[in-house]
């Protein structure tokens, strides 16, 4: 746009001290983080959308029909637990959108906000604090992952998978999962320095392996126990069991309940203290 | 020593010798230099995210042909022989590699070298033409997709996944595939402009995975579903391979063989076409 | 032992030409372009300009952003097809002889477009090697060529740990590689700091000295008046002005600028006041500008006039008066 020098140029400052409390913005600079992802996420709510629910459904639709079918004419009546095997792996692909959702907003946006255009260094320009901005990131995360799941569980509904009875539990289960796995990769996306395709590894050495072998398509009790352990350390694993306890009752012990739960609690609290200490640092150089 | 007391034709002579022969504006017989360049950045780049490529489908292997293979049976081969799960996804699991292989270098890779590290820029105010550039990237993606079918292979047969010996001729095929697939991913790239529309790229490559006779049988789909996944890029590599793996020829595989050319000449055409256009325009 | 006989030839061939172009008097001519236009939609960015450009000649190309050097630039190097008017490069026309085109060429991109993925060396090897050049000739030539960017220690080290000059030397050193007979600059010392900009014109110059035909375009004045034999103006398009940097100041300015400020709110009062003084004034938000021969002289005769002015400034006029008073004050962008 050009802009003529000459024309007459009347500004007049109050000064920010009277525009702002610096308590207020102290105590809400997590929201204003947040408020500021989701706007961003608007932007792109038709691919969000689209992928949020495009690619569980393509396995759903793969997988849990296409391969389901394969399984349940196998089984006959021998069926894991009882189910149809459509019914037996609903939980597991809801926790995998959560997971999903919530990994996408803290691993790309966290390269971008450190690295390519250093948009965290301006938001620390301000009152706001690099602990603010981890949890800010974070509740947007969780509000993405509860939307995605929310709509894949929908999208499960009309396949019978799941009812409006279960849904809502379901839906706290798998953003949870989503929630705990987020915060990890959240510290761990604010140590990369420089993008050497490190995304692409964990992609393939942690997030598929995770999907895979988390009793997600088979209980976890069917695979050697030597690959059994990536079942317990995955939140993909402990949201899908207590999903499918959950939804359709699968038996299971209530201390293994409880553990669950923990479990997830624990990975969001590590995640989120990591990240905290990484940003500040970061933040801080 | 200085330079000039060794023989070497200048920069000019060397793009004037083809002077007047087809396509001089942007072909200059150099696309192997691209190759060399693809050696000196792999030499810097980090080993596990090549080597990532060829674990992805041992995962799946796994995952699926001795996971849910457990609790599936009645798997046929073309001739209505039993064959075992695994044995029936090893070859779909190879088709996929090679796509994957050849779609990343020749969209991810592409679209970063054309628009942030700005490589064909510098290329292509060299005396390097379109062409060159071109066949140069996409033969560096099929020499990495024949490493990783290899690798594979190494793996599979001795699991007693490939009965047959003409499975051999599966890694040729799979470099063949690859090489459909990169050049048109090639060219879908040049149309590209931000990275949000790569991922685009990516909704046509799941479904076609999940989808085209990969995990399952195409029977149980109706008959004009059936058609439209056999139109696709992937089904015919599916089956090519699997064709090769379990040893059953037939004909149609020619058939195959026929489509993935067409996608090459046609990729190729495209890409030279567009590059041509977005650089020296 | 045909090829080499007629290989032998050909150096021989070269050689006389090179031989004839030095004893000729007339200056040859290594770029010529007439009516040159380019079209992007229905923008005009080049719009119709002539110039010639001789060999052993330092070319410089002004403007504000937007004026159409990078577009001119561009259509030079043969990376960017003209939409009319003619332009021969060393007698051929990019539009269909590109490759061979810049195959006399050296390139310095404004942006810098070194390959990441490699280090310094491999750089400038991989791109030797673009023009179809042998290993054994450029692995001595590199050498010469890290010398001369002063990089040699710095081969093995990865592009991103260089420093902005650093790193604009060996794009330098990388457009040298196929011993260009023109080497095509586009803002080469943009963000680097004052000793990295010394060093760059020392190396520059060196360059020249050695007979390498230089077009650069700048928009810092100081590099131009260092750097350029002749300079066209540029601005939207079209060609404002040329010649050498002495004459576009004799031409477009005075000799000396008086330049004083009697707080902004004031200046257009005060001008009125002025009017007389000097051969001509420019009336600015925050400072009046005096072009006159002798600026001491001025301040005299303003201050006679019971005007006191807040500061006074004389200085020697530059290229950047010239600039100013051809393209305008408006920002572009």
């Amino acid at each position: 746009m050009a802009m003529d020098v000459e024309s007459k140029v009347k500004m007049t400052w109050t000064g920010a001290a009277t525009l702002v409390d610096p308590k207020v913005s102290m105590k809400r600079g997590a929201l204003y983080i947040a408020e500021n992802r989701l706007l961003n996420m608007m932007k792109w709510w038709k691919s969000i959308i689209a992928f949020g629910l495009g690619n569980p459904t393509l396995y759903l639709l793969s997988i849990g029909i296409g391969v389901g079918s394969l399984v349940d004419s196998s089984l006959g009546p021998n069926a894991i637990d009882g189910v149809s095997y459509l019914t037996f792996l609903a939980p597991a692909l809801l926790a995998t959108a959560g997971i999903q959702g919530a990994m996408d907003e803290v691993t790309w946006p966290t390269l971008q906000g450190f690295n390519w255009d250093k948009t965290f260094f301006s938001m620390n320009a301000t009152a706001i604090t690099g602990k603010q901005i981890v949890n800010g990131i974070l509740l947007a995360a969780m509000a993405r992952a509860v939307l995605q799941v929310f709509l894949y569980g929908l999208c499960l509904m009309a396949f019978g998978a799941v009812t409006w009875a279960t849904l809502p539990i379901l839906v706290l289960v798998s953003s949870t999962a989503g929630l705990g796995f987020a915060a990890i990769m959240l510290g761990f996306a604010g140590t990369i320095k420089e993008d050497d395709g490190v995304f692409a590894l964990v992609g393939r050495f942690i997030v598929t392996p995770m999907f895979m072998f988390s009793g997600t398509f088979y209980p976890i009790t069917s695979m050697p126990l030597y690959l059994q352990w990536i079942g317990w350390i995955s939140p993909q694993w402990h949201a899908t069991n207590l999903g499918r306890a959950m939804s359709y009752g699968m038996p299971i012990e209530s201390w293994l309940l409880i553990l669950h739960w923990a479990v997830m609690a624990l990975m969001t609290l590590f995640g989120m203290l990591w990240a905290h200490r990484v940003f500040e640092a970061r933040l801080a150089k | 020593m200085s330079s000039a007391s060794i023989r070497q034709e200048s920069a000019i002579e060397i793009a004037e010798s083809r002077k007047g022969k087809l396509g001089a504006g942007v072909y200059s017989g150099r696309s192997r230099v691209v190759l060399e360049r693809g050696y000196f950045a792999l030499k810097s780049s980090t080993w596990a995210v090549v080597a990532s490529g060829f674990v992805e489908p041992l995962i799946y292997l796994v995952a699926f042909g001795y996971g849910i293979g457990q609790f599936i049976d009645g798997v046929v081969d073309g001739n209505g022989n039993p064959i075992s799960y695994a044995q029936f996804i090893a070859p779909a699991l190879l088709a996929t590699s090679a796509m994957n292989g050849a779609i990343y270098d020749s969209t991810w890779n592409v679209f970063f070298k054309m628009h942030f590290g700005r490589i064909y820029n510098g290329m292509l105010s060299t005396s390097l033409g379109t062409l060159d550039v071109a066949l140069g990237e996409i033969s560096w993606a099929l020499l990495r997709g024949l490493a990783y079918a290899i690798g594979f292979m190494a793996i599979v047969t001795p699991m007693g996944l490939v009965p047959s010996w003409w499975g051999l001729l599966a890694i040729p095929a799979s470099v063949l595939v690859a090489f459909g697939f990169a050049a048109v991913g090639m060219g879908i790239t040049s149309y590209l402009k931000h990275r949000q529309q790569m991922q685009y790229i990516q909704l046509v490559m799941l479904p076609m995975f999940l989808f085209s006779g990969t995990f399952f049988p195409l029977t149980i789909y109706p008959e004009p579903i059936q058609w439209f996944i056999q139109a696709l890029p992937l089904w015919q590599a599916i089956e090519l391979i699997r064709g090769l793996t379990l040893g059953i020829l037939n004909l149609a595989m020619l058939g195959h063989v026929l489509y993935f050319v067409v996608m090459i000449i046609g990729g190729l055409y495209f890409t030279t076409r567009r590059l041509t256009a977005l650089f020296l325009r | 032992m045909i090829r080499l006989e007629r290989l032998n030839i050909r150096l021989f061939q070269r050689r006389k030409t090179l031989i004839l172009a030095k004893d000729s008097k007339a200056p040859e001519t290594m770029i010529i372009a007439k009516g040159l236009t380019k079209v992007y939609g229905d923008f005009k960015a080049v719009d119709g300009i002539d110039f010639t450009v001789t060999r052993g000649e330092s070319f410089g190309l002004l403007g504000p952003n937007g004026a159409g050097k990078s577009t001119t630039m561009k259509m030079i190097a043969a990376t960017s097809q003209r939409s009319g008017g003619d332009l021969l490069i060393l007698g051929k026309d990019p539009n269909d002889q590109g490759p061979e085109i810049r195959a006399h060429l050296g390139v310095v991109p404004q942006q810098d477009n070194l390959d990441r993925e490699l280090k310094v060396w491999e750089n400038l090897m991989i791109y030797g090697r673009y023009f179809g050049l042998s290993r054994k000739w450029l692995k001595v030539k590199i050498e010469e060529l890290l010398d001369f960017a002063q990089l040699a220690d710095k081969r093995n080290s990865k592009t991103e740990e260089l420093s902005g000059g650093m790193k604009r030397r060996l794009t330098i050193a990388r457009g040298l590689v196929n011993e260009p007979e023109i080497l095509m600059l586009d803002e080469p010392t943009t963000g680097l700091d004052p000793q990295a900009r010394h060093i760059l014109w020392d190396r520059l110059f060196r360059l020249k000295e050695q007979g390498v035909t230089l077009v650069i375009t700048t928009h810092y004045m100081d590099e131009a008046e260092q750097l350029c034999d002749r300079i066209m103006v540029m601005d939207k398009g079209k060609i404002m002005a040329e010649g050498s940097p002495a004459e576009l100041i004799k031409n477009y300015s005075s000799k000396e600028v008086l330049e004083v400020r009697f707080g902004s709110d004031n200046n257009a009062q005060v001008a009125k006041e002025l009017e007389g003084i000097g051969e001509r004034l420019e009336i600015l938000p925050d400072r009046i500008l005096v072009y006159a021969e002798d600026g001491e002289q001025c301040l005299e005769q303003i201050i006679k006039k019971g005007l006191h002015p807040v500061t006074s400034l004389v200085r020697r006029s530059s290229l950047e008066d010239v600039f100013l008073r051809l393209t305008g004050r408006t920002l572009v962008d």
